[in-house]
């Protein structure tokens, strides 16, 4: 495939993904510190909902107040940006950035099944941010909010969330199969 | 020290450097999840297709590693939990919301973080599964009003964890867990030999160590249990300013910080009765009156919308008064004198729960003050220690004009103001919401 071949910005070598025990027991260890200095776990799904608040706030305020759920983040004079999932979104943005960086897997590239095209590939990458961001905003957090974060504090809730998400997406894995295999 | 910090449970402008834990914490979790391959969609989608077991092992043993921590933690008592972020159950949207979450997972082969580790380096699916992130989450707050009273009562159970489902103690969860989690371990890897044709005497003999400890951490959770009552009350700090006039200067304003106890032998959580009945006119604040004296009692007389919870059965309540009223909730105790009211405070306030107070002198004094002037009711000469000094015709529960005064007739009433209203965290936008 081409886009393996390219190369890494800044030209750094590429260096293999830690173990993953390893990977998770760092993310615990992250996930603990936040819990135990803030009180709140790890999350990004509600950022994206504050961020597009924000937007519908500055080009549509009047659509704000016709509608409850925005009416919830952004209402009156509240700033849907002023939470803590904001700065974490960013943090995480930047964070990712950094890792990719020192190991030197900065690079412009679509990751894909063998099978299809970059357009394609796209094409389901966006549908699925779609669907999965809907979702997310249904069940009140994301893999991280609730599955990861819950999951730590032993929320019942969001147990289930977490074995709803694993059933939809084994449910639906081989139908569309040809997409990755 | 007391965990979680007061001062980082949110973000506010009055701290500038909360953006910038919070930016950290970020930062830690994005490069965490970037190191672990999370930026490229084949291994997260290899999950679902057995080949690559990355997704579970990385998500799992955080999970395994933090709650651990975190219950350890928690019975050392160094962590509060009832300030931790936990997520409420909605059965309802939860289980929709998470299978359409599982459909996006493998079409889109992302979820909303690991889509940010996969942007920020480059990944032009991870940007455009982004970009539709935005779209979903905008296209869910359009939709939302057709569905509000589903999403926001289908299956609503509050803040419950999994030992308060199964009854067990939380400890028993923990290890439970740990050996659910070292299970699907094994039977990952199983699957790792069987459908991705991975050799597993290649990895790492460390994490059979590591599975250990885990587990011997999980029993150690067990073993240490959870603080008693008596600690978190020791440990419960309040704030109060005292100001000082100065002649010719501004006023002083001096912050001091009581224990649990001070405040009661300073009797700050006494309220007199007017204070108790102004609350109820008082916008900011929504007074819950709590009597936690005899059902018998209550009955022969009571403060109108007063909840009977005998001090025996305050511990079933504390769940409900820890998450379900709104934040600007205010409880009122009161027993026919002090004494009951003062052991329920204790409860409640060693359960962290916060703006308790006691009516002052009890049901009693609220006689003398409010219903001085009505003839049914007679001092009784024996009356005992916390015991009705009064005596009643017949129960009329609340039916007595002293009940409920007329606001009209008390609207003017001195008393020194000893409600300060300390407002929670708001919890509506935690977590991921």
């Amino acid at each position: 495939m081409a886009t393996q071949t390219r190369k890494s910005i800044f030209n750094r070598p590429e260096k293999a993904y830690v173990h993953p025990y390893f990977g998770g027991a760092v993310l615990g260890i992250v996930l603990f510190l936040a819990i135990l200095l803030t009180g709140n776990g790890l999350g990004s799904s509600g950022a994206t909902s504050r961020l597009d608040a924000a937007f519908v706030d500055a080009v549509a305020p009047a659509h704000v107040d016709n509608t409850p759920y925005l009416l919830k983040l952004a209402g009156g004079d509240k700033n849907p940006l002023d939470d803590w999932i904001v700065p974490v979104f960013f943090g995480a943005l930047l964070g990712g950035f950094s890792s990719g960086f020192f190991s030197g897997r900065l690079k412009f590239m679509t990751t894909k099944g063998p099978n299809i095209s970059n357009r394609t590939r796209w094409l389901m990458a966006f549908l699925g941010g779609v669907i999965f961001l809907y979702g997310a905003r249904m069940a009140r957090g994301c893999t991280s909010g609730q599955a990861l974060s819950g999951g730590a504090t032993l929320s019942a809730g969001s147990w289930v969330v977490m074995f709803a998400i694993f059933g939809g997406a084994y449910g639906v894995a081989y139908f569309v199969r040809k997409y990755w295999l | 020290m007391n965990f979680p910090l007061p001062s980082l449970v949110a973000v506010s402008a009055a701290h500038p450097w909360t953006y910038v834990l919070f930016a950290v914490i970020g930062f830690a979790f994005g490069y965490t999840l970037e190191m672990s391959g999370f930026g490229d969609s084949r291994k997260l989608a290899a999950q679902f297709y057995f080949t690559e077991m990355t997704v579970l092992k990385v998500m799992f043993t955080a999970i395994a590693v933090a709650m651990v921590l975190i219950f350890g933690a928690v019975g050392l008592g160094v962590l509060d939990f009832s300030q931790v972020w936990v997520n409420p159950t909605y059965l309802a949207s939860g289980i929709v919301g998470g299978l359409i979450m599982g459909v996006g997972f493998i079409v889109g082969g992302f979820c909303p973080t690991t889509s940010l580790a996969s942007a920020s380096t480059g990944k032009i699916d991870g940007m455009l599964f982004m970009l539709g992130g935005f779209v979903g989450a905008f296209l869910f707050g359009e939709t939302e009003k057709y569905f509000d009273g589903w999403y926001t009562n289908a299956g609503y159970y509050g803040r419950v964890t999994l030992d308060q489902v199964f009854g067990i103690p939380v400890g028993a969860v923990v290890v439970i867990v740990i050996l659910m989690a070292l299970f699907m371990f094994w039977g990952g890897e199983q699957l790792e030999r069987i459908f991705g044709k991975r050799d597993l005497s290649k990895e790492p003999k460390l994490r059979v160590a590591g599975a250990v400890a885990l587990f011997a951490a999980a029993v150690t959770v067990l073993a240490i249990g959870s603080p008693s009552l008596e600690d978190k009350y020791n440990k419960v700090t309040f704030t109060r300013t005292e100001t000082i006039e100065q002649v010719n200067a501004d006023p002083i304003v001096n912050t001091l910080t009581y224990t649990a106890d001070d405040m009661l032998a300073n009797r700050l959580v006494f309220i007199t009765p007017a204070e108790a009945f102004k609350a109820k006119y008082n916008q900011s604040m929504n007074p819950v009156y709590l009597d936690v004296r005899s059902e018998a009692d209550y009955n022969l007389y009571h403060i109108e919308n007063a909840v009977n919870v005998p001090l025996d059965r305050l511990t079933e309540v504390i769940p409900v008064l820890l998450s379900e009223p709104p934040a600007n909730s205010v409880f009122i105790l009161m027993s026919n004198d002090e004494a009951a009211a003062t052991k329920a405070w204790k409860t409640l306030v060693g359960s962290s729960v916060q703006n308790v107070y006691i009516l002052e002198g009890g049901v009693n004094n609220w006689i003398a003050f409010f219903g001085a002037e009505d003839k049914a009711l007679q001092p009784a000469p024996n009356a005992g220690d916390d015991q009705l000094g009064y005596i009643f015709p017949a129960a009329l529960g609340s039916r007595y004009e002293s009940c409920d005064p007329n606001p009209i007739e008390y609207e003017a009433l001195e008393f020194e103001a000893k409600i300060i209203l300390q407002l929670k965290r708001d919890k509506s936008g935690g977590g991921c919401g």
